[in-house]
């Protein structure tokens, strides 16, 4: 499934500057040859119906490298979080899914994605149709500049349903989904923008599920939100799971712990080790992950 | 030590960025700052100087923006305010009546004072010396009575005048032509035969009785002939009119065989048949206008016939017939109320009626029309050619050297300048398309051109071609400012690119092309040197649109559709024509600067308009809350 030609490693080594030299660990040797590794795949995973399936995937921004070889399975119905410090490559993996990253001209990518079997990488794709499947939720909330009805009917409209009744119906579940609805259903031709933050973001998460996406896509919901609008956001994630499948990037520890069932820690650009969250949080099987974890790096 | 602890820090290696620059050197980020301490330091404050420097430019450039206004408007404000009516007696014996336009103060030559007595000439030096600034007084009055002294206006200086009154009864006529007359009612007469008589008077009618029985015999019938005068032309612009267009159309339709038949198009029969038609529609059409005729023939005959018997401040008496005059008052007589009065209807003349006088008099109703109409036309035209090519610009074209190439193409025609656009508007648009046009479509009225010479679309296209870059570049910039967040939710929701454009991207840039539309349509109604190439006349005959004065309204009202062929008269070529080709200059002065009070209040309102559209679309797409 390799649609550009394959990218060389980098023929100079990594610049390496920091206090220590990497000591004896066979996984950052090889990082820092520039090479993929192996990802250490909990045994948990493999009894679960997987939705998106990630085959070898490998993402350049120009000339730069910024995804190595991920290869991971996401189970259906479930929270997977992306967890990983800045730059690993956790928002660029998620934006491949829906490949948002077309729009960046410099951007290539070998390797392919499948969602519930059919590829999301082959020449033939029809991209809108593909991203009508997904929903995805953004950093920062980007309502429209039109009223909050037509903001959550948008990925309708764009469809081309016009029924009056389809969409309030829809308007009133994805709200509801959102737990949004008994906010604004009386301001529902009010401008999105006169909402609240927290509100904006729920919004964003009524429209990304209006459309009854396969798997739901959020990049770093609640970064911008205070600790109350977060919790709002994260009881709704765990209201969200077993009827949608939710790929979340995090920063937050906590968020990652208390809200998810999966969890795949990422670090340069490479998929280092994933599991179920319990596990991963107290039994990690790498060193690394349980440094990260617990805060030692990172 | 776990193994953690040596891994290269994650910024040295992001394998994005594989040649992070390195920190510099500790020691020479101090090397900049500013001395705290030490010899000389002082801790008080320096102040701000260049406040002054910054503060002064924008204080200077608002004293001259503000003294252009205040110019504009006090003079453009003053020019119809009714003046009192001056008489004055010179050294020479010569007797002036008119009202003093303007003051200045001057130094005679020798031959001036050469040409008094010595006994004037003495006191004018004296005048001239006792004065701080070694000049003397004089005065500009408008005389008026131009058929029988030549001139409109008359310099009379200070040390001239013996006598100088105000006539009660000198009253100030506004006539259809020859401009303004200044007399005194003698009497009035109907056919020749006196119906009023005032006693006469030397000193302006000082001893009329009150009230004048020939003024009140005149405000009586005035309005009556005002309204056949109002019959009269709606008589020959209307209804002629109709038969003319009838006469063409008939003509027209002959033509069209006759291009036909010349072609073996048409045979023998249809040509001939098409001649006896044209022949018949052309006896119902004479038929038709020759009632017409006798009514205005006889009109005018009425109109003619009351007028009045004036004398002049030397004594001379002229036959003053009521159809001439367009307005008049005795200016020594109004109280505040009336004088508002006159200025009131001076003003209403100016708005809604057509120009007399080469237009130095009368109103400017047409260039306000052909203004209006040609701004929103190239508006119309400019604003969704721009917008779709900003939007390739911006939204599809991939950045090269060939979209940057564009980018200055257009930056650059933004700075050609607007009389190249006149030349390129009056070679492509008038004699390229519009003979095309014309041999297309319009070809039975050739060889007088439709399309193939200046008018109001024309005229609008150029301007729209003019504007072009100033509704692209706003357009571009709009586009740019609309966040990549935006783009990507509705990307994500499964839009294409052009449901993106058309629902999220347009809409949020709407402010900013409607700032784009504002300095279009700004840029667009103040130009003047293109216009004068590709349609603006001096004197339109006809409106773009066909107007009519209809009875009880305010002014004339639209009927009939856009003539987008027609020739059209603007504001700014009106002040430029009024100012700097009449022949009557010192009367087309005032106007001049009532006439740029009105084009800038014009424009003001147009931009305020799309000002206002645009705060309210702002309102509907600002972050409320948050």
């Amino acid at each position: 499934m390799t649609h550009t030609a394959p990218v060389q490693p980098p023929d100079r080594p990594i610049e390496m500057s920091g206090r220590e030299r990497i000591l004896d660990d066979a996984r950052f040797a090889a990082m820092a040859r520039g090479e993929s590794i192996a990802c250490e795949t909990h045994a948990a995973l493999a009894g679960e119906d997987t939705v998106l399936e990630i085959d070898r995937f490998n993402l350049h921004y120009g000339t730069v490298r910024a995804l190595y070889d991920i290869s991971m399975n996401i189970p259906r119905g479930r929270i997977t979080a992306l967890i990983g410090p800045s730059g690993c490559g956790k928002s660029t993996l998620l934006r491949s899914v829906n490949r948002l990253n077309d729009l960046i001209d410099s951007v290539r990518i070998t390797g392919d994605m499948r969602l519930s079997g059919d590829s999301i990488y082959a020449p033939d794709v029809d991209v809108i149709e593909l991203r009508k499947r997904m929903g995805m939720v953004f950093q920062k909330s980007n309502p429209f500049p039109m009223s909050i009805y037509e903001n959550v009917v948008y990925p309708l409209r764009v469809d081309g349903v016009r029924n009056r009744g389809t969409l309030d119906e829809v308007c009133e579940r994805s709200l509801r989904g959102a737990a949004l609805w008994e906010e604004v259903r009386d301001r529902l031709q009010e401008s999105a923008l006169s909402l609240s933050g927290g509100q904006q973001q729920r919004l964003c998460i009524a429209r990304a599920i209006a459309a009854e996406p396969e798997v739901l896509l959020m990049d770093e919901p609640c970064s911008a939100l205070d600790p109350i609008a977060t919790s709002k956001i994260e009881e709704l994630m765990l209201g969200l799971r077993g009827e949608y499948t939710v790929l979340i990037v995090t920063h937050n520890m906590q968020q990652a712990s208390r809200a998810s069932d999966f969890c795949a820690f990422m670090y340069l650009g490479r998929l280092v080790e994933y599991g179920p969250t319990p596990d991963m949080f107290t039994n990690p099987h790498l060193r690394e992950t349980e440094d990260y974890i617990t805060g030692r790096f990172g | 030590m776990s193994g953690l602890r040596n891994m290269p820090a994650p910024g040295a290696v992001d394998a994005r960025r594989p040649h992070a620059v390195a920190a510099p050197p500790p020691e020479k980020r101090g090397r900049r700052r500013r001395r705290t301490s030490g010899p000389g330091y002082t801790l008080y404050a320096q102040g701000e100087p260049m406040v002054w420097l910054t503060g002064g430019a924008l204080v200077l450039c608002m004293a001259m923006i503000a003294g252009m206004v205040l110019l504009i408007v006090g003079q453009g404000l003053r020019t119809f305010w009714p003046v009192p009516v001056t008489r004055v007696t010179t050294l020479e014996g010569d007797r002036l009546m008119g009202e003093v336009t303007r003051q200045d103060r001057f130094a005679p030559g020798p031959e001036v004072l050469a040409r008094l007595s010595p006994d004037d000439a003495a006191r004018a030096r004296a005048a001239m010396e006792t004065a701080d600034d070694g000049l003397v007084e004089r005065r500009l009055l408008r005389t008026g009575n131009f058929e029988l002294t030549g001139t409109h206006f008359h310099w009379v200086s200070g040390f001239a005048v013996t006598e100088e009154q105000a006539p009660p009864w000198a009253i100030v006529f506004e006539r259809r032509e020859w401009g303004r007359f200044y007399g005194v009612p003698v009497a009035f007469t109907v056919d020749g035969a006196e119906v009023a008589r005032d006693p006469r008077h030397a000193d302006g009618g000082a001893g009329h009785a009150e009230p004048s029985p020939v003024w009140a015999e005149f405000t009586a019938r005035m309005p009556e002939i005002r309204r056949l005068i109002r019959e009269r032309y709606r008589l020959e612009q209307v209804e002629i009119g109709r038969v003319n267009r009838r006469l063409e159309s008939a003509r027209l339709a002959l033509r069209k065989v006759e291009l036909r038949h010349e072609r073996g198009r048409a045979t023998d029969d249809d040509l001939a048949r098409a001649r006896v038609l044209q022949a018949d529609r052309e006896r119902a059409a004479q038929a038709d206008y020759e009632p017409i005729a006798a009514r205005i023939a006889g009109l005018n005959a009425e109109i003619r016939r009351p007028a009045l018997l004036l004398e002049t401040a030397d004594g001379r008496e002229k036959v003053l017939p009521l159809a001439d005059i367009v307005r008049a008052y005795p200016a020594n007589r109004l109280s505040l109320p009336e004088k508002l009065g006159v200025y009131l209807s001076r003003w209403r003349e100016f708005l809604l009626s057509d120009p007399r006088e080469a237009n130095t008099e009368g109103g400017v109703f047409p260039a306000i029309f052909g203004t209006v109409v040609m701004t929103l036309i190239m508006t119309v035209v400019v604003v969704p050619f721009g917008v779709l090519a900003a939007l390739y610009l911006r939204e599809y074209a991939k950045a090269g050297a060939v979209v940057s190439a564009i980018r200055i193409a257009v930056n650059n025609l933004a700075g050609v300048p607007s009389i190249v656009f006149g030349v390129f508007g009056l070679g492509f648009f008038c004699y390229i398309v519009g003979w095309r046009i014309d041999t297309l479509f319009y070809e039975a009225s050739l060889p007088r051109p439709t399309y193939g010479k200046g008018g109001i679309l024309w005229a609008a296209m150029t301007l729209a071609l003019l504007t072009l870059p100033v509704v692209i570049v706003a357009t571009e910039e709009a586009l740019a400012a609309v966040p990549r967040s935006m783009r990507e939710g509705s990307y994500a929701c499964g839009a294409s690119k052009w449901q993106t454009i058309a629902r999220i991207v347009l809409p949020r840039a709407m402010p900013g092309i409607m700032t784009g539309m504002i300095l279009a349509m700004a840029r667009g109604a103040g130009e003047v040197a293109p216009l004068m190439l590709v349609g603006a006349v001096k004197l339109a005959p006809d409106l773009p649109v066909d107007f009519q004065n209809l009875a009880g309204a305010l002014g004339p009202i639209p009927t009939g559709p856009l003539h987008a062929d027609r020739s059209f008269m603007h504001l700014g070529f009106h002040i430029y024509d009024v100012g700097f080709q009449s022949p009557n200059s010192e009367a087309a002065k005032p106007m001049v600067f009532t006439t740029t009070l009105l084009l800038i209040t014009l424009i003001a309102a147009l931009n305020l308009t799309a000002i206002w559209i645009r705060s309210r679309l702002r309102r509907r797409f600002s972050a409320g809350a948050f």
